[in-house]
């Protein structure tokens, strides 16, 4: 196998991590969702909680993502 | 699949060219400073000329400056407690910087200082020293019982020891990566699209038809791509307000 070859799959591979970052952020609004229908005056505190553990779980993505622009790139 | 990737150069606008001609040239003086300069003086300018008034109904910049006092204050003094407001300055600065440097990045022809990992991993270590120190000066040598929390098994300490303590040390680590790697990512977005636009505008009349797909994805991405900036900035803040509750109240 030629080493582009090689790198488009290796790039490819480490995005795999996105599926659980895909089920991460789903369960996070999900909760969000549940918890602001259930007491609507709890929104400011919770939101703010939701888009933290967003960001927080993003990150994961992100790292995911730098790898494969490492292995693409250089 | 990888010879298209070679076209595109997604990591190029990255690079650090010298700023202000031949002056800013012999002291390698580089956009990225010039950026950091220009953002610096926003914050103050906003600062100074929206708080010169001094109204009780404030006007347009007076409200900005007002709102973003309070805002950066409320999160300091929710997370931290009453002790936050000494940490209130470092946060602010922090908040600031970050967010005008997220910001400034997204006009055109601009550089986004935030995206290179020297500088968001000096902002990290510099939290993170920060938090250690504060941490050491308050409750001094009895601050290592951080380590292990009380209550946990004695047996177990050659187990938690050890994570507590990685865990610990790589906070300045995932602090710096997120924020570099959400702004590199998004850019690099911007430029894989963009290219996208110019390769199938080069491919005759329905390429040219076809482009306004991914010139349109890159117009929502900016959208996106401002919530990011504002969120990351917030997220950075937010971690260091919650790294400070831990130094000042350990655990």
């Amino acid at each position: 196998m030629d080493v582009a070859a090689a790198k488009a799959l290796g790039a490819g591979i480490a995005v795999i991590a996105l599926a659980g970052v895909g089920i991460g952020i789903g369960n996070i609004f999900s909760a969000l969702v549940t918890s602001v229908a259930r007491n609507p005056s709890a929104r400011d505190q919770v939101f703010g909680l939701g888009i933290l553990g967003f960001a927080l779980t993003e990150a994961v993505a992100l790292f995911a993502l730098l790898i494969a622009f490492l292995i693409l790139f250089t | 699949m990888a010879a298209e990737a070679h076209t595109i150069d997604a990591l190029g606008q990255f690079t650090l060219t010298t700023a202000l001609g031949p002056m800013g040239a012999s002291v390698n003086f580089t956009q990225s400073n010039l950026m950091m300069l220009i953002a610096g003086g926003l914050i103050l300018g906003l600062l100074y000329f929206g708080m010169r008034p001094k109204a009780i109904v404030p006007g347009r910049l007076q409200a900005l400056a007002e709102m973003l006092y309070d805002f950066v204050y409320s999160m300091c003094s929710d997370q931290i407690g009453h002790e936050g407001r000494r940490f209130f300055p470092f946060v602010f600065t922090l908040f600031t910087f970050i967010l005008l440097g997220n910001l400034l990045g997204l006009l055109p022809f601009s550089f986004t200082y935030t995206s290179h990992i020297a500088v968001t991993g000096a902002l990290a270590i510099m939290v993170i020293v920060l938090v250690t120190v504060v941490a050491l000066r308050i409750h001094g040598l009895h601050f290592f019982s951080y380590f292990f929390p009380a209550g946990a098994p004695k047996l177990l300490a050659p187990l938690i020891i050890p994570v507590e303590i990685i865990s610990y040390l790589s906070r300045p680590v995932s602090l710096s990566i997120r924020l570099f790697a959400n702004m590199v990512a998004g850019h690099v977005m911007f430029e894989v699209f963009a290219s996208f636009v110019v390769m199938l505008s080069a491919a005759g009349l329905a390429g040219t038809l076809g482009a306004a797909g991914p010139l349109a994805l890159n117009v929502v991405l900016v959208g996106f791509e401002l919530l990011v900036a504002a969120l990351q900035a917030y997220v950075f803040a937010i971690l260091t307000c919650i790294y400070l509750h831990d130094a000042v109240h350990l655990h």
